[in-house]
């Protein structure tokens, strides 16, 4: 019973606690023990909150048996990324300089997870700061992917994937900043949805770059990832750049799964050099199978996309330059070097050297480098202008399109250790992804097969206006059924080496 | 587009990052890098063209002048490295701002 | 430091022009901090008064607050000022103690309200001081230096932070260059600040203490010589925290900028620090590289465009402000335009009113601040306003002078105790029995005495000479030790003698 019970989907766990075939402390424990039989090979956690979720699970229970009304979620497990802020466990960011930190406040979405009645089972492994695409730069070390334990489960929110793949949760949240919820998906052969930005609430989200920054849901089928979807949304007075408008129906999209007479555009600056053959073939066979579901499907150029790339590495690292400043050890967190005689100046740079990975200083000063004054306009500046230009690209798209779609990512996922000292290539990961980030409109990867040359899952990117994200669930859901079809089962099924 | 050593080392002091030089020699060659890549943006004939710094073209966001209970100078207190007098205890300020 | 040869005030004007300008910030009086609801409150324990924003702790967001909008747009308007139609935060980067996140929410090239003016009255002179920008903005913690030499920064052997004024919204307020002062020029300033704090009580927008820092001004001055086609290099004279400071600021620079100048020196552009206790600037730190703030636009808050309605009754509501109200007091009061202008520069305004408010004449009100108390003020070096006397203290006194309970002799003596803590002028005038004695049973004790003791006077009285009975009164005062009624004392001498 106990394997049974983490094979379920959110939605079937939700409907076994309400109807009382299961309770949700027989689920927690469930995925407890699972988290403990393949923690040591996976590392999706940094934090395993067991007692926290057994008594969220057992209010649950109590509230069921008082013949309370549950939420449709009620009861479900969940991995949180661990740049959300919550009160009872801690939050690290996956760095040394915040190492310990207990923040005195829930995040929005810790909030509304609870309120939800969702078990929250610890906090997951990231890339430092959210910075990054395969958890390498995690201070405390990678994560494996499930489905090849030598690869990368993707990033920066490879923890929250590599645990729903590995079936330690059905549900993670994510966030996104430049991909870090699409690509993890896509390489751990799961479902990632990117929000409309300020679709969800990014109050108690500890900030990377503040004007991209996202949170969302990934789950193993597309209905539990608009379930979640649709429980961490809406307006929250706490972000003043939360959208002040009703949900999309993302749920009921999810359902419907039908794309007949849906116009979906191919971005075409999305293929060719540099895309792994197994991904583009993968990609292109569901381009066919969504024409055969009656979509109508067509090329379109949206020239700015081959400057997303550099755009991103200068305003994101120009945001997180100023957002991490705050890591001072002055407040909370790391403080090194204070010996009575050292100057506030001189221990602040003592600690932010010792506490900050690599990547995060490569960042904080390259970001450093677009603002400075006489450098600004050529850099930062011009970036933001480019930025419009991806969104003009879009929204000439989008009157010619109801959706976009691409390969989530150039390739499936990489080696551990293989690009972590070489930026550049670790940046191309996002090449597709960043687009949507700096349009702010809604994308999500959903699992479309194995690239035959290695076995290793590859996603399909919809991409759908601003406050439209229920058409991308309309999209993925009819893919998800079809592929399953064709499949016999969900894509998980054919993973080897999941400890069974 | 190239950026010097001497440019990190400064870029490392204004953003409080204690650099040892081999790590200012690898640094500068991967922002050299890096820098290189991105200065792609200025290809781009953008003339004309407004910054976008929002995703959600909105304006006027406030909130009501009233009341949010704080938090306790406990809670506020409960992660400083050090503190003395209900206050937060930080290394001596040699710069007046 | 190398002292510099101060030049006397007079003579440095006969060689030197200048060049002034002030950066005001104003603690606004919101009920809650700018950008969340923590409660403001001065003087309020340690780190009682923040929350994850305002202590910038990670994931925390802003939420700008309408009324700090509201209270900056009127300032704005009282000064005349465009309006933005379009303007956006920005953050303002660089690292220090007192800064939760770092970086402060300020405004930079986008600010609120531009282009306005105040007009000022200095020795019967008029001066229209540009105004160029004011913009809103975060304050910072409050920093507490311990060891070394009391309370400073330097020598200190670590500081400690409290975080309550973190985020409490302060508005600034920079003219543009003021010239064409003269020997004006420190008169001007304090005409200027006091001009700008009594219209921001005027609009009620902020509690506009000096001395606890909620109004804080910095003081730019600059020389150069007469008829120089360019103006001098300017420091920047930082928080000088009175009325009275922003004066000596800018005559203090004035001296010492002509001694520069004068031994062929240049002017440093720099920060200094002013010294209430002598007077004095002294440079702070010349900073050993430029500042780079790396402004940018705030990501976390979306940009305000003040709808024109919004505006428009924001202006419909603007109180009656401080000029036109010194105008109406004026004709309310029957002062002379000279008089006006002393009360005015005596910073007086509201003294006098709420003197005159507590039943006071106008001509008595003005006579006793502008007379007595401003003696004791200037006596020791403090504001009129400051002084421990309430306008209905001074309304009292000049009540018990009219009823005749109290001579004028009596009344400064009154004054001085209150000012003394002796209580309140009734409580002073029971305690030290300083009424005047017009009771006729003390009286004739006294004036019988002084007819005894002084026979050739009581005779040349008694023989018509009615006019010597004013030495007899005057020994009569000196036996009461200046409390007789000395009308009715006159009146029983000649009753005696008749």
């Amino acid at each position: 019973m106990a394997t049974e019970l983490t094979r379920l989907s959110a939605a079937q766990i939700a409907a076994a606690v309400a109807s009382g075939e299961a309770s949700a402390v027989e689920v927690t424990q469930a995925h407890l023990n699972r988290i403990v039989a393949l923690e040591p090979d996976v590392h999706a956690f940094l934090h395993v909150a067991g007692p926290e979720a057994l008594a969220a699970a057992e209010d649950v229970d109590r509230k069921r048996a008082a013949g309370e009304l549950l939420g449709p979620l009620a009861g479900v497990p969940l991995a949180l990324k661990d740049v959300l802020a919550t009160k009872d466990m801690p939050t690290t960011c996956g760095s040394k300089i915040l190492q310990g930190w207990q923040p005195p406040y829930d995040a929005t979405i810790t909030q509304r997870l609870r309120a939800a009645g969702v078990i929250i089972l610890g906090k997951t492994n990231m890339d430092e700061f959210a910075m990054g695409s395969s958890t390498e730069n995690s201070a405390f070390g990678p994560s494996r992917n499930p489905w090849n334990l030598s690869r990368v489960p993707g990033g920066s929110s490879g923890g929250s994937s590599a645990a729903v793949a590995a079936y330690e949760a059905p549900l993670g949240i994510g966030t996104d900043t430049g991909g870090s919820i699409r690509q993890p998906a896509a390489v751990c052969g799961i479902v990632g949805m990117k929000p409309t930005y300020g679709g969800s609430s990014r109050y108690g989200l500890v900030a990377f770059a503040s004007s991209l920054d996202t949170p969302g849901p990934l789950a193993r089928t597309v209905l539990d990832a608009a379930l979640l979807h649709e429980a961490i949304s809406g307006h929250d007075w706490r972000d003043s750049t939360s959208v002040d408008a009703p949900v999309p129906p993302v749920v009921a999209a999810a359902r419907q799964a039908d794309v007949s007479g849906l116009r979906i555009g191919v971005v075409a600056e999305f293929s060719g050099e540099g895309y792994q053959a197994g991904v583009l073939a993968r990609f292109n066979e569901s381009v066919e199978l969504l024409e055969s579901l009656g979509a109508k499907v067509i090329e379109v150029s949206c020239p700015h996309f081959t400057y997303a790339l550099p755009a991103y590495y200068l305003i994101a690292p120009s945001e997180a330059s100023s957002n991490l400043a705050r890591f001072d050890a002055m407040r909370y967190g790391l403080r090194v070097g204070d010996d009575g005689v050292a100057s506030a100046e001189e221990v602040m740079s003592v600690t932010r050297a010792a506490g900050f990975g690599p990547e995060v200083k490569r960042r904080i000063m390259l970001g450093t480098y677009a603002l400075s004054s006489g450098y600004y306009d050529a850099y930062y500046g011009k970036a933001q202008q480019v930025r419009t230009l991806i969104s003009r690209d879009f929204d000439a798209a989008f009157e010619q399109v109801d959706v976009l779609i691409s390969p989530t990512t150039p390739t499936t996922a990489f080696p551990i250790g293989e690009r972590v000292d070489d930026p550049m290539a670790m940046y191309l990961a996002d090449l597709c992804t960043i687009p949507s980030d700096l349009a702010g409109n809604a994308a999500i990867s959903v699992p479309c097969g194995l690239a035959p040359e290695d076995g290793l899952p590859v996603g399909l990117q919809v991409m759908a206006p601003a406050l439209a994200d229920d058409r991308t669930y309309r999209v993925a859901a009819a893919l998800e059924t079809a592929l399953e079809q064709r499949w016999g089962g969900p894509l998980l099924a054919q993973a080897k080496g999941l400890g069974e | 587009m190239s950026i010097t050593r001497d440019e990190v080392a400064h870029l490392a002091r204004l953003s409080r990052l204690a650099l040892s030089d081999a790590e200012l020699d690898h640094f500068a060659g991967q922002l050299d890098q890096i820098i290189g890549a991105v200065a792609r943006v200025q290809e781009v004939a953008a003339e004309g063209i407004p910054p976008m710094t929002h995703a959600v073209p909105v304006n006027n966001v406030f909130r009501d002048d009233v009341e949010v209970p704080c938090l306790t100078p406990e809670q506020a207190l409960a992660a400083a490295p050090a503190t003395e007098q209900a206050r937060f205890r930080v290394p001596r300020i040699l710069t007046e701002e | 430091m190398s002292l510099t040869e101060l030049v006397p005030y007079d003579e440095a004007l006969s060689r030197y022009e200048p060049v002034i300008g002030l950066e005001t910030h104003v603690e606004l009086g919101t009920t809650t901090k700018m950008f969340c609801g923590c409660r403001i409150e001065f003087g309020a324990p340690p780190n009682t008064s923040v929350c994850p924003v305002c202590l910038g702790l990670p994931g925390s967001l802003p939420v700008t607050n309408r009324a700090a909008i509201e209270y900056t747009i009127k300032i704005g308007l009282a000064l005349n000022c465009t309006i933005a139609t379009w303007c956006r935060f920005a953050r303002k980067n660089y690292f220090y103690p007192d800064m939760p996140k770092d970086f402060q929410i300020s405004q930079y090239d986008e600010p609120l309200c531009t282009d306005g003016y105040l007009d000022v009255t200095v020795e019967g002179q008029s001066f229209r001081i540009g105004i160029e920008r004011v913009h809103l903005e975060e304050d910072t913690g409050k920093t507490l230096h311990v060891g070394g030499a009391t309370g400073r920064i330097h020598g200190a052997e670590y500081s400690l932070v409290d975080y309550n004024r973190a985020g409490i919204p302060l508005v600034e307020v920079v003219t543009k260059p003021v010239t064409g002062t003269g020997s004006l020029a420190p008169l001007v300033a304090r005409a200027y600040v006091t001009e700008l704090r009594d219209l921001l009580q005027a609009l009620g927008v902020s509690d506009v203490r000096m001395e606890e820092g909620s109004l804080r001004s910095d003081v730019n001055t600059s020389l150069a010589p007469i008829g120089a086609a360019e103006w001098g290099k300017r420091t920047e004279t930082k928080n000088v925290n009175s009325l009275r400071s922003v004066e000596r600021a800018v005559r203090f620079e004035i001296e010492r900028q002509a001694g520069v100048l004068d031994a062929g020196g240049r002017v440093v552009q720099e920060t200094r620090h002013f010294h209430e206790e002598n007077g004095t600037t002294t440079s702070g730190r010349s900073k050993e590289e430029a500042q780079d703030y790396r402004y940018f636009p705030e990501p976390d808050l979306v940009p305000i465009a003040p709808p024109p309605d919004w505006v428009a009754s924001l202006r419909a509501a603007l109180p009656e402000l401080p000029a036109a109200r010194r105008a109406r007091l004026q004709s309310e009061w029957g002062f002379s335009g000279q008089e006006m202008t002393w009360v005015v520069n005596a910073d007086a305004v509201d003294l006098v009113a709420s003197t005159v408010a507590a039943g006071a004449s106008p001509a008595d009100a003005r006579k006793w601040w502008l007379g007595e108390l401003a003696m004791h003020a200037n006596k020791s070096g403090v504001e009129l306003s400051s002084l421990p006397v309430t306008p209905a203290d001074v309304a009292r006194v000049a009540e018990l002078v009219k009823a005749g309970t109290l001579n004028d002799k009596l009344a400064r003596q009154v004054l001085a105790a209150v000012l003394a803590g002796e209580g309140s002028p009734d409580d002073v005038v029971a305690a030290r029995g300083l009424a005047v004695v017009s009771d006729d049973g003390a009286l004739t004790e006294a004036v019988d005495a002084a007819i005894a003791a002084n026979p050739d006077i009581a005779a040349r009285i008694r023989d018509g000479k009615t006019a010597a009975a004013g030495a007899l009164v005057g020994e009569v005062m000196k036996a009461t030790r200046g409390r007789a009624d000395a009308n009715r004392a006159r009146e029983l001498i000649l009753e005696r003698l008749s």
